[in-house]
């Protein structure tokens, strides 16, 4: 989906779940549901309503709780229709009412008449603008797209990367074979939500979980390995690179460089792994998602390592001092 | 790098056996190539990449080839567009 043209249409299709819900209904204007919302931002039209048009921001969505209805029924009762046809020359995306209360008639008559859609929410209007919120975030997050298999193990998000036919698919199957579970095969859509956090997901929901595995087409993964092995969206945690082993490129032996790659702006840690007959990948990529969790409570592996090293080093001369072994000090 | 403006002219659009035919000719070239469809692009040598692009008939596709033989590889993924992947 583009963002440039995220529709009143492409809201109520988005298919949100439990808390994230926002149970909308059109119930007039149908023929703007073409209209683009192009922000991700809601407003609360009181002032406009009420005939205060400066910075009205005419280009969100607007969010009629309980006050600005009321208000409108007031306006209605006494016939001060003025205020609300002037607020349909703008060109709003369109209106939600919240707390499942329809509008005032001659408010859904102007709508209708302006090709303003008009959407109904049984949520509490502070519950609908706080998802609301949240989705728009969502949609309107940067984007981008991944060559590459996410699979979640041992609850980290790991993102294989390497070149076609590097064995990616296969290391992702021996990983679900071994109890682990696949997010997204070759296409993975990243999204960076709240600016720090890479959602993985599959780039198209039509195609699901399947897989391409040289020799044998394309399996699916769901039918094969049960609902168990897969999972529809997972923060990317970390990359595993895989390529060809290259006798002449150094590889990290010790494991206390810190390689990241840039993904929309976000850091993500990375390693590098040389593929080459008899190297086991998935359980190279287990023991870094075990590793990995490990960094994340506070023991790194190798820099702990290196620390009992020098503090023993530092005992044996402090030792050495004290038998005179080394009489120069 | 060569780009190239192609139109998908078999009425099925890019199924499996297109996509496996794009992915067969590609991976005989060491140039990167990729598709692109509005702003998706993939890697033309991943066959659930190209099938994710769910690019039907008459949909404009972009090829993008960088590297040695990216004027030999372009060229070829261009013909299977004009010859319609063979159907029809």
């Amino acid at each position: 989906m583009d963002e440039k043209r995220f529709t009143v249409l492409d809201l109520l299709d988005l298919d949100l779940k439990e808390h994230d819900a926002l149970e909308l209904r059109c119930i007039c204007g149908r023929k703007g549901l073409g209209r683009i919302i192009s922000a991700p931002d809601i407003n609360r039209p009181g002032l406009a309503l009420s005939g205060f048009f400066e910075s009205f921001a005419y280009q969100r969505i607007q969010l009629i709780g309980r006050g600005e209805a009321a208000y409108l029924h007031l306006l209605a009762s006494e016939g001060r229709e003025d205020g609300v046809s002037k607020i349909f020359s703008f060109p709003i995306p369109c209106f939600i009412f919240a707390n499942g209360e329809p509008p005032a008639p001659m408010f859904a008559k102007a709508a209708e008449d302006a090709d303003c859609p008009i959407l109904l929410s049984d949520l509490s209007s502070t519950e609908l603008s706080s998802r609301l919120m949240r989705v728009l975030n969502n949609v309107f997050a940067p984007k981008t797209s991944v060559h590459g298999v996410l699979v979640e193990v041992y609850g980290i998000g790991i993102l294989l990367v390497g070149e076609s036919g590097v064995g990616k698919s296969e290391t992702a199957l021996e990983l679900i074979e071994r109890g682990h579970r696949l997010v997204a095969d070759d296409v993975v859509e990243i999204r960076c939500v709240s600016g720090n956090i890479l959602m993985g997901s599959g780039a198209n929901k039509v195609i699901g979980h399947h897989m391409e595995i040289r020799g044998l087409g394309i399996i699916n993964v769901t039918h094969l390995f049960g609902v168990g092995a897969i999972r529809d969206k997972k923060q990317v945690q970390l990359i595993c690179s895989l390529e060809e082993w290259d006798s002449a490129k150094v590889y990290d032996r010790i494991g206390t460089d810190e390689k990241t790659m840039d993904i929309l702006g976000v850091h993500v840690p990375q390693l590098d792994i040389p593929v080459k007959p008899g190297r086991n990948i998935p359980i190279i990529v287990e023991t870094a998602a075990m590793n990995e969790r490990l960094k994340k409570m506070g023991y790194h592996s190798a820099k702990e390592f290196n620390q009992n090293i020098l503090r023993w080093l530092e005992s044996e001369s402090a030792r050495a001092v004290y038998f005179g072994r080394d009489d120069s000090i | 790098m060569i780009e190239k403006m192609t139109v998908i002219k078999n009425r099925a659009g890019i199924h499996a056996r297109p996509a496996a035919l794009i992915v067969q000719t590609a991976g005989k070239f060491k140039s990167k190539i990729s598709l692109q469809k509005g702003d998706d692009r993939i890697n033309a040598k991943s066959i659930m990449g190209i099938i994710t692009l769910g690019a039907g008939f008459g949909t404009e596709i972009k090829i993008i080839a960088d590297g040695e033989d990216e004027n030999e590889a372009s060229e070829a993924i261009d013909r299977l567009f004009q010859n319609r992947f063979e159907e029809e």
